[in-house]
C-alpha cells in the first residue's frame, strides 16, 4: 500500500535577481532597464526579479505596483517580491501578491563574497637558503629545488617537483588534511597543523625517494612515493 | 655602458679577493678596460693583493665623500695595461657606503670601463649588500664544504630579491658558480664535496673549478694576481673560467686528481 500526498514542502534555494527602484514612474527606469536586459537578452527572459524599495518613496499603492509590474513584464521580467519595504509599501505589495523578501541587503551591509579557492601558487626558481615563501589559504607548488635552510609554508598542502631539502609546514592555519609531496625527499623539518617531524628524527631509508607526509592519526607518517595512504 | 660584476660568497675566507683580482685581470689581460674595486671598507685587502698598497693615496670613501675625484683614487696598474684598481678605506666602515654616492660611482664607471669587478665583504650586511646591488653578474666562489655552500646559497636568495635588477624588474642578475680550493684527492677520500654535489645543491652553472694551490699564498703575499703566473694550476684554472665567462668553450680541468705517481710512468713505458 503507498500512501500519496497532494503535495509535498521542501526547502529550495533560488539566485533571484534584485532591480532595485527609486522612482517607479522615472522614464530612466524603462531606458535602463532596456540597456541591461540588451546585454543578455536569453539570461534576463522571464526571470523572476526582487524589487528593492530601500530608496523608493512611493510605490505605496496598488496600482503603482501594477504600473511597475506591467513595464517590468515589457522587459520579460516577472516580479515576484519586494525587500526593504515601508509598512505601507508592504501592504500595497502584498495586495498585488507580492511576496516579502527580508532585507537582507539593508543598511548596506554587503554579503560575503562566495568563498572560491584561492589558485596554487607556483614558484620556478630555485628556493634559497634564507628564503621564506608563504601561502595563505591555498597550496603551494614548486618545481626547482628547496635548499636547506629556505622555508615554505602553506595552509595548503605544499608540492615539491625537485629536492625538498629545507622546511616544509603545511596545514599551517590547521587543516589536518594538508599534506607535502617531494620528489626528491631531504627536509630538514616537515610539519602539519602543528605536529612536526625534524630530519634526526626521521627515518634514514625515506631520504632521497619520492615521498608524502600525512597527518594520520595524530601522528606524522611519511608514506614512500605516492600511495594513498 | 659597462658590465658590473660582482664576486660574492657569504661566508669569509673562501678567496674573493683573490678571484676578483684575478679575473680583473684576466679580463684586462683580454684588452678589456677593467676597474676592481675594493667594496670591504675597514679591512682593505684588494690593493695587497694587487700589489699597489704604496700607492694608495685616496679611496673610493673620499670620492664619495667628495674629498677627492674618481680619477684621483683610480690607480693604474703597472703590469696590466687595462686594468685600474679603486682600493677603499682602511679606517672607515661600511656604514660610510652612502646609496647615493655609491648609485653616482657605480655611474660613472659604468660609462668609463667595460667590466667593473667588485669584490665584495662576507657576511649580507650592508656592505655585502651594497656590493651586489649594482651587479649585471655574479661570481660566487665556493669552496667543497658544507657552511661555504651553504652560505652562497643564501646569497643567491639575496642577489635575487635585493639586487637593483631585481628591484626594478629587470632580467636578472647572471649567475655563475666557482669553486674554489678544490682537491679532487681530498674529495677521493670523502673530505670535500666533489663538483657534482656542490652543483647539485646550488643549482648553477659551473664557471670554474680553482684547484687547491700554494701559488695562490705566494701570490698574495707578493702582490700578484695568481693567473700572471703561468706555472700556478690555479692561475691556468683563473684564465679558463675568465675564458668560459667571455662566451669561450673550455674543458673543465682539475676535476680528477692528477695522476703522475709511479703508475704513469710505468704505464708510459709499458705502451711504448
Amino acid at each position: 500500500m503507498t500512501v500519496t500526498t497532494a503535495s509535498k514542502v521542501q526547502g529550495g534555494i533560488f539566485t533571484l535577481m534584485v532591480v532595485r527602484i527609486a522612482d517607479p514612474y522615472d522614464p530612466a527606469l524603462d531606458r535602463e532597464l532596456a540597456e541591461h536586459v540588451a546585454l543578455s537578452p536569453g539570461f534576463f527572459a522571464d526571470a523572476p526579479v526582487v524589487l528593492d524599495l530601500r530608496d523608493c518613496l512611493g510605490c505605496t499603492s496598488a496600482e503603482d505596483f501594477t504600473a511597475l509590474r506591467q513595464l517590468l513584464r515589457r522587459h520579460r521580467l516577472v516580479p515576484v517580491g519586494v525587500q526593504n519595504a515601508s509598512a505601507l509599501q508592504l501592504r500595497a505589495a502584498k495586495a498585488v501578491d507580492l511576496a516579502a523578501f527580508s532585507g537582507a541587503q539593508a543598511n548596506g551591509a554587503r554579503r560575503a563574497a562566495p568563498e572560491v579557492a584561492p589558485r596554487p601558487r607556483l614558484v620556478t626558481q630555485p628556493v634559497r637558503s634564507g628564503t621564506q615563501i608563504y601561502v595563505r589559504g591555498g597550496d603551494l607548488v614548486v618545481v626547482a629545488p628547496v635548499s636547506a635552510g629556505a622555508e615554505l609554508i602553506a595552509d595548503g598542502h605544499i608540492h615539491v617537483y625537485g629536492a625538498l631539502r629545507g622546511r616544509a609546514i603545511a596545514g599551517a592555519a590547521g587543516d589536518r588534511d594538508a599534506r607535502i609531496f617531494a620528489h626528491r625527499f631531504e627536509a630538514e623539518l616537515v610539519s602539519i597543523a602543528g605536529r612536526y617531524l625534524v630530519s634526526e628524527a626521521i627515518a634514514p631509508e625515506h631520504l632521497g625517494a619520492a615521498a608524502q607526509v600525512a597527518l594520520i592519526e595524530d601522528r606524522l607518517a611519511i608514506l614512500p612515493g605516492w600511495s594513498k595512504g | 655602458m659597462g658590465k658590473v660584476i660582482v664576486v660574492t660568497s657569504g661566508k669569509g675566507g673562501v678567496g674573493k679577493t683573490t678571484t676578483s683580482a684575478a679575473f680583473a685581470a684576466g679580463l684586462a689581460l683580454r684588452g678589456h678596460k677593467t676597474v676592481v674595486i675594493d667594496f670591504d671598507v675597514g679591512l682593505r685587502n684588494l690593493d695587497l693583493v694587487m700589489g699597489c698598497e704604496r700607492r694608495v693615496v685616496f679611496d673610493f670613501i673620499n670620492v664619495i665623500n667628495g674629498d677627492a675625484t674618481l680619477n684621483q683614487a683610480l690607480i693604474r696598474d703597472k703590469r696590466i695595461d687595462n686594468l685600474h684598481i679603486f682600493p677603499t678605506s682602511q679606517t672607515r666602515d661600511k656604514d660610510a657606503l652612502k646609496r647615493e654616492g655609491v648609485d653616482w660611482v657605480m655611474r660613472e664607471l659604468r660609462n668609463e670601463f667595460e667590466y667593473i669587478v667588485c669584490d665584495s665583504p662576507a657576511g649580507i650586511e650592508h656592505g655585502a649588500l651594497t656590493a651586489l646591488y649594482h651587479a649585471d653578474a655574479a661570481i660566487i666562489v665556493t669552496n667543497p664544504e658544507i657552511s661555504s655552500v651553504r652560505d652562497s646559497d643564501r646569497i643567491i636568495g639575496i642577489l635575487a630579491a635585493k639586487s637593483r635588477r631585481a628591484e626594478k624588474r629587470e632580467s636578472p642578475v647572471e649567475e655563475h658558480l666557482l669553486l674554489t680550493r678544490y682537491s679532487p684527492e681530498r674529495v677521493k677520500k670523502g673530505e670535500m664535496l666533489s663538483v657534482e654535489d656542490v652543483k647539485e645543491i646550488l643549482s648553477l652553472p659551473l664557471l670554474g673549478i680553482i684547484p687547491e694551490s700554494p701559488t695562490v699564498l705566494k701570490a698574495s703575499n707578493t702582490g700578484m694576481p695568481v693567473i700572471l703566473d703561468p706555472a700556478s694550476p690555479a692561475g691556468r684554472a683563473y684564465e679558463d673560467a675568465v675564458a668560459r665567462f667571455i662566451g669561450e668553450q673550455r674543458e673543465m680541468r682539475f676535476v680528477l686528481p692528477e695522476r703522475r705517481s709511479l703508475l704513469r710512468g710505468w704505464f708510459g713505458r709499458a705502451a711504448s
